[in-house]
C-alpha cells in the first residue's frame, strides 16, 4: 500500500514538475562551422536578436535555446535532434538551413510530439502528401521564388531565356517551378555540378546560344563566382541576369559592382517599410554591423512566431491549443503580411529586388510585388485540413 | 556542333588543365622525391590565394601583391616541411594520408580564424579584366589568357630545371631512387625542403590566379587537390611531363565533358534523361577515365621510377 | 591474436552490454543512439582493418561500401520492401558484388596507386549517388526502419541497440577466426612479402581479393544498420572525408588488431561530440573551431601514438604488427 502511495507520489512530482517550472526550452540547430556557417551564423544572431527584443521570454515564459551545430551534415543533425528531443526534451526544434537536413529529422522530431519549426528549408518533400501537424514553415515553400520570377518575366514578354541549376533536387524543383510559369521559350536549360566554381565554359556555351536573359539559382559561393565570371566575360551588360536565392545580402558584398542592375526574387527585403521589419534591420545593423540577409530575418521571424503562439495559448502545456494559435499565423512579421496554408507553409507576398549601389552600400531594393498571398503548389496535395 | 563554339572550349579546358597542372607539377615532385602523399597539398593552394588577396590589398598593386606573395607562399612551404612533413618522409603511405588529413583540418580552421568564414572577393586590375577577341564573335577574357600564358612559362621552366639543371639532376636521381642521391653526400634535408617549397610555391601561384576568378574561401584547394592527385597518377608519379599530358588531359575531358556530354546524349535518350545522366556521368567521367588507365597500366602513363 | 586482445575485446564489449540498462535507470535515452552510432562506425573501421591492418590494402575509399549498403535499404524501403530478412542480405550482397568489382580491377595496381584507385571509384559512386534523382539525389532520401516479421521492432531503442551489439560480436568473433585460419595468414604474409608468397605458389592476388570482398560485405552490414539508425541515406555518407574518418578510427585505436578499431571509433566520435563543448567552455565560440584541435590531434596519433589506443591497454612489442605498406 505505502508502496502504491510512494509511486504515485513520485509518479505525480514527475508530471508536475515540468509544469511547475514552465520553461519554454527551444533546440536551434543550424551550420555554426565550415563554409556554410556564413548562413548560420546570422540566423543565430538574428535569433538572439529576436530573443533580446522579446526581453529573453518567449510568450512571457522563461525560456531556455540550446544552440546546436549540424556541421551541414544529415546524420550529425538527425543525431542533435534526437539529442534536443531526447536529453534536452525541447519543446521545439528551428533553426535548419538546408532541405536535406531537414527531411532527416522531420520524421523523427514530429514522431517525438515535438514541434519542428523551419525557418529555412522548404521541400516539397513535406509540403505535399507529408505535412504534418506538427511541422511548420515560417520561411517559404523552395518553388516560390522561381515561380515569381517565371510569372514576372513572362508579364515583361522576355522570350528566349537561358536557365541554369546545380544538378541536385533543389536545382531541378527550382527550374520545374521556374517553367511552371513562364510561358515564353527557353533557349538552353542547363544542370552544373554542385558546388562547381569555374562556370567558364558554360558561359562560352551560354554566349553562343544567344539568349535575351538569364535565368539562375545558384545559392552561396556558387552564384558569386558564377556572377563574377560572367561579368569578367563582359556579358552582364550584354545579356540581363535573372537569379532566385543568389543575389543577397551574403553574396552582395563580395559581388559589389559585378551584381548591381541584376533581377532576384524574394519573399523579404532589408527595405520592406513595416514597423516589425525597420526594427529589425536597424538593431542588426546596430548590433552586428552589417545588412541582415533573408535567413536573419525568417529567424527573427520565428521568434516572433513563437512568442505571439505561445502567449495567445497562454503556455506550452496543452498542445492542440498551441497549434492553433501557431496556424492563425497573425505573428509581427518582418514582411508585413502573412498566413498559413493548410500545409503550414506561408502565403506571402513574392516581391522583385534589384541590386543597387546605394553610396558604397550594396543592397537589395524592392521594385515591385510579383504576387500578392502566394501559396506553394504542393498544398492541394496535403490531406490536412484545419 | 558549332566548331568555333569547340575551340573556345578548348581554350577553356587548356585554362583549367594548365592551372592542374601547377597544382600537380609540386604534387608530383614532392611525391616522387620524398615518398610523401601530401593531402594537405590543397592547403597550400588555398594559403597562396589569400596571402594575394591580401597583399594585393595592401600593396593596392596586382603585381607588387603577387611579387611578395610568391616568396611569402615560399616561406609558408619551408615552415610546413621543417615543422610538420620532415617527420613523415620516412613513415608509410597510412601515416602521410592520416597526419596530413589532420594538416587540412588545421590549416582550414586557421584561415577561418585569420580571415573569417566569408568568401573574398579580389577583383583585377582594369589592364587584366577586359576582353579579347581572338575568336570572331566570343570576346575571351584576358586574365585567362594570362593563366594559359603563366601557366605554359612555369612548365618550360619547370621542364628545363627538371631536365638541364643540377638540381634537376639530383630531382631524378631522387625520384628513380633517393637513399642513393644521400649516399652521394648530397644534403638530402635541404634539398627536400628546397623542392617542398618550390612545389608550394606553385601551388600557392595557382590560387594566386584563381582568386579573381572564384571567390577565396576556405577549403577552395581541397576539390582541386583530389583532380590534382589523379593527374600526378595518370601522368605516373616523379614525372613532369606526364604530370603535365595529363593535367591537360584532365582539363580537357573535365570541360568538353561537361558542356557536351548532356548535348551528345539528346541525341540517344530523351531530354530529360541526357539532363539527369549527362552532367552525372560527366562529373564521373575524369574517374571512370583515370581508373581505366590504371587498369591498363597500373603506373600510370609515364612511370618514373622502375620497380 | 593474444590473450590480452581476447580480454580487452571482452571488456569492451560488457562495456557497450550495459549502456541501455544505464540510460533506461538514468531515463537518458539519447546516449543509447549515440553508443549504437558508435558501434556501427566500429563495425564499418573493423572491416577496414582487416584489409589496412592485417592486409595492408590502403583503401581510401571505404566509406563507398556503407553507402551502398545504406543506399540498398533506402531504395528497397521506397518500393515498400521493408521486410530486413531481405533487405540485409541484399545491402550485403550489393557491396560484396561492388568489393568484388572494385578490387579485382584496384588490386591490379599497389601502393600509392592503389590509394587513389580506391578513392576514384568512391568518387564515381559519390557522385553517381548525387545525380539520383529518384532517390533524392544530393537531399537524400528518407528510410523507414527495416522490419524483421515481428521478431525485433527496430523502433524500440533498446531492441535496436542490440541487434546492432550482436552484428558487432559477430563480426568481432568472425573476423576474430579469420585472421587466425590459414586465409589469414597468408593476408598477412603476402602483405610482408608478395613476391615470397607468390613464389612457393599462393595466388595472392585471389586470397586478397576475397578479404577485399569480406570487407566489403561487413561495410555493407554497417551501412544497412546506419539507413536503419539515421531512418535516412544520402550521398554524404560516401563523402571522401567519411572514408577518411573511417581510417582515422582505425589508426586511432590500433592498426591491425579489430578490437583496436572500436575503441578508435569510440574515441573519434565522442572527440567529435564533446571537443566543441568542451573548447565552447574554455572561450566563447570556440566550439566552431573544433577542428583546430581536431587536427593535431591527428597529427599527434600518428607521430607519437604507434599502436593508437590498444597499445595504452595492451603491453608494447606483442600487438607485432608491424607496417610497411
Amino acid at each position: 500500500m505505502s508502496k502504491r502511495i510512494l509511486g504515485m507520489t513520485i509518479a505525480l512530482a514527475m508530471a508536475t514538475t515540468p509544469v511547475a517550472a514552465e520553461t519554454v526550452k527551444v533546440g536551434f540547430i543550424t551550420t555554426l562551422s565550415g563554409g556554410a556557417a556564413i548562413i548560420g551564423k546570422p540566423m543565430k544572431n538574428a535569433f538572439e536578436l529576436g530573443m533580446e527584443h522579446v526581453g529573453g521570454k518567449l510568450g512571457g515564459m522563461d525560456t531556455e535555446i540550446i544552440f546546436g551545430d549540424d556541421k551541414r551534415k544529415p546524420d550529425v543533425a538527425k543525431q542533435l535532434a534526437n539529442k534536443m528531443v531526447k536529453k534536452d526534451r525541447v519543446d521545439f526544434v528551428t533553426g535548419i538551413i538546408w532541405s536535406n537536413l531537414l527531411i532527416a529529422i522531420h520524421g523523427p522530431v514530429t514522431r517525438s510530439k515535438t514541434f519542428l519549426i523551419s525557418s529555412n528549408a522548404g521541400p516539397s518533400a513535406v509540403a505535399g502528401k507529408k505535412c504534418s501537424e506538427d511541422f511548420f514553415n515560417v520561411a517559404f515553400q523552395n518553388d516560390m521564388m522561381p515561380e515569381g520570377m517565371g510569372q514576372h518575366m513572362s508579364a515583361k514578354k522576355i522570350d528566349n531565356v537561358y536557365i541554369m541549376a546545380p544538378n541536385y533536387q533543389a536545382g531541378k524543383d527550382m527550374m520545374k517551378g521556374f517553367k511552371r510559369t513562364f510561358n515564353g521559350k527557353i533557349a538552353g536549360e542547363v544542370y552544373t555540378k554542385l558546388g562547381q566554381k569555374d562556370y567558364q565554359a558554360e558561359i562560352s556555351a551560354l554566349r553562343a546560344a544567344k539568349p535575351t536573359a538569364v535565368f539562375v539559382f545558384l545559392p552561396g559561393g556558387m552564384g558569386i563566382n558564377f556572377i563574377k565570371q560572367y561579368a569578367q566575360a563582359g556579358l552582364s551588360d550584354k545579356i540581363p541576369l535573372y537569379s532566385a536565392y543568389t543575389v543577397d545580402a551574403i553574396s552582395l558584398p563580395a559581388l559589389k559592382e559585378a551584381a548591381v542592375g541584376t533581377f532576384g526574387v524574394q519573399h523579404w527585403s532589408p527595405d520592406l517599410g513595416n514597423s516589425v521589419n525597420r526594427r529589425f534591420v536597424e538593431g542588426y545593423r546596430k548590433k552586428y554591423g552589417k545588412t541582415p540577409p533573408f535567413y536573419a530575418a525568417q529567424a527573427y521571424d520565428t521568434v516572433m512566431f513563437l512568442d505571439n503562439a505561445i502567449r495567445k495559448a497562454g503556455g506550452i502545456s496543452d498542445r492542440a491549443k498551441l497549434r492553433a494559435a501557431m496556424r492563425a499565423g497573425d505573428f509581427p512579421t518582418t514582411r508585413g503580411t502573412f498566413k498559413f496554408n493548410n500545409n503550414h507553409f506561408p502565403i506571402q507576398n513574392i516581391y522583385l529586388r534589384e541590386a543597387v549601389n546605394d553610396n558604397g552600400n550594396y543592397v537589395t531594393k524592392t521594385r515591385r510585388v510579383i504576387i500578392s498571398a502566394h501559396g506553394d503548389s504542393y498544398a492541394k496535395s496535403c490531406p490536412m485540413k484545419w | 556542333m558549332d566548331p568555333l563554339l569547340l575551340l573556345e572550349q578548348a581554350f577553356n579546358g587548356l585554362q583549367f588543365g594548365v592551372m592542374l597542372f601547377l597544382i600537380a607539377a609540386g604534387l608530383t615532385l614532392v611525391f616522387g622525391i620524398m615518398d610523401l602523399v601530401n593531402l594537405a597539398h590543397g592547403s597550400l593552394v588555398m594559403i597562396g590565394a589569400y596571402l594575394a588577396t591580401t597583399l594585393i590589398a595592401w600593396t593596392d598593386s596586382f603585381i607588387f601583391g603577387i611579387a611578395l606573395a610568391l616568396p611569402a607562399t615560399f616561406a609558408v612551404g619551408v615552415l610546413v616541411e621543417v615543422v610538420a612533413l620532415r617527420t613523415l618522409y620516412r613513415r608509410n603511405h597510412l601515416d602521410q594520408v592520416l597526419a596530413t588529413f589532420g594538416l587540412i583540418l588545421f590549416f582550414n580552421e586557421v584561415v577561418r580564424i585569420i580571415w573569417g568564414a566569408q568568401s573574398i572577393y579580389s577583383g583585377l586590375p582594369d589592364y587584366l579584366s577586359g576582353q579579347v577577341e581572338i575568336i570572331p564573335g566570343a570576346p575571351y577574357p584576358v586574365f585567362r589568357l594570362v593563366i594559359i600564358a603563366v601557366g605554359l612559362i612555369v612548365a618550360a621552366l619547370i621542364y628545363t630545371i627538371v631536365a638541364h639543371t643540377r638540381l634537376g639532376m639530383l630531382i631524378r636521381a631522387g625520384a628513380s631512387n633517393n637513399e642513393m642521391v644521400g649516399a652521394l653526400g648530397i644534403n638530402i634535408k635541404s634539398l627536400f625542403t628546397f623542392v617542398f617549397a618550390l612545389g608550394a610555391v606553385f601551388a600557392g601561384l595557382a590560387g594566386m590566379m584563381l582568386g579573381p576568378l572564384t571567390s577565396v574561401e576556405p577549403g577552395i584547394g581541397e576539390p582541386l587537390l583530389i583532380l590534382a592527385f589523379v593527374v600526378i597518377i595518370i601522368g605516373g608519379i616523379g614525372s613532369i611531363r606526364g604530370a603535365f599530358i595529363a593535367a591537360i588531359l584532365i582539363g580537357m575531358a573535365d570541360t568538353v565533358g561537361r558542356v557536351f556530354l548532356p548535348v551528345l546524349l539528346r541525341i540517344f535518350v530523351s531530354d530529360a534523361a541526357a539532363d539527369t545522366a549527362g552532367p552525372a556521368l560527366a562529373s564521373m567521367l575524369i574517374y571512370i577515365l583515370m581508373a581505366a588507365i590504371l587498369v591498363v597500366r597500373p603506373r600510370g602513363l609515364f612511370p618514373a621510377r622502375t620497380g | 591474436m593474444n590473450r590480452q586482445q581476447i580480454w580487452i575485446s571482452l571488456i569492451t564489449l560488457t562495456l557497450f552490454a550495459v549502456v541501455p540498462p544505464l540510460t533506461v535507470l538514468f531515463d537518458q535515452p539519447f546516449y543509447l543512439d549515440m553508443f549504437a552510432r558508435i558501434m556501427i562506425l566500429a563495425i564499418a573501421a573493423v572491416s577496414l582493418d582487416l584489409i589496412l591492418g592485417h592486409g595492408g590494402m590502403v583503401s581510401f575509399g571505404h566509406a563507398v561500401y556503407m553507402g551502398i549498403g545504406a543506399y540498398a535499404v533506402g531504395i528497397l524501403s521506397y518500393y515498400g520492401i521493408d521486410n530486413g530478412f531481405i533487405q540485409f542480405p541484399l545491402a550485403m550482397l550489393a557491396s560484396a558484388l561492388i568489393g568484388l568489382i572494385f578490387g579485382a580491377m584496384s588490386l591490379r595496381t599497389s601502393g600509392v596507386y592503389f590509394i587513389m584507385i580506391t578513392l576514384a571509384f568512391a568518387q564515381m559512386l559519390f557522385f553517381l549517388a548525387i545525380s539520383l534523382e529518384e532517390f533524392g539525389g544530393d537531399d537524400g532520401m528518407s528510410a523507414a526502419r527495416s522490419e524483421f516479421a515481428g521478431l525485433i521492432d527496430m523502433y524500440d531503442g533498446v531492441q535496436f541497440y542490440y541487434l546492432i551489439f550482436a552484428c558487432l560480436a559477430l563480426v568481432l568473433y568472425l573476423l576474430h577466426r579469420l585472421v587466425l585460419s590459414r586465409f589469414g595468414m597468408v593476408i598477412r604474409a603476402s602483405r610482408s612479402n608478395e613476391k615470397r608468397m607468390h613464389a612457393i605458389g599462393y595466388p595472392t592476388y585471389r586470397y586478397k581479393l576475397a578479404a577485399f570482398t569480406i570487407a566489403g560485405t561487413i561495410c555493407g552490414l554497417a551501412g544497412a544498420l546506419f539507413a536503419n539508425l539515421n531512418e535516412f541515406v544520402s550521398p554524404d555518407v560516401m563523402h571522401w572525408t567519411h572514408s577518411g574518418e573511417i581510417m582515422v578510427m582505425v589508426i586511432m585505436g590500433g592498426i591491425g588488431t579489430l578490437i583496436g578499431p572500436v575503441l578508435g571509433a569510440s574515441a573519434f566520435l565522442l572527440l567529435e561530440e564533446y571537443l566543441p563543448e568542451w573548447m565552447e567552455m574554455v572561450m566563447t565560440n570556440g566550439g566552431e573551431h573544433w577542428a583546430i584541435v581536431m587536427g593535431p590531434i591527428l597529427i599527434a596519433i600518428v607521430l607519437f601514438g604507434r599502436g593508437g589506443i590498444h597499445a595504452l591497454f595492451a603491453s608494447r612489442g606483442k600487438i607485432g604488427v608491424k607496417q610497411n605498406d
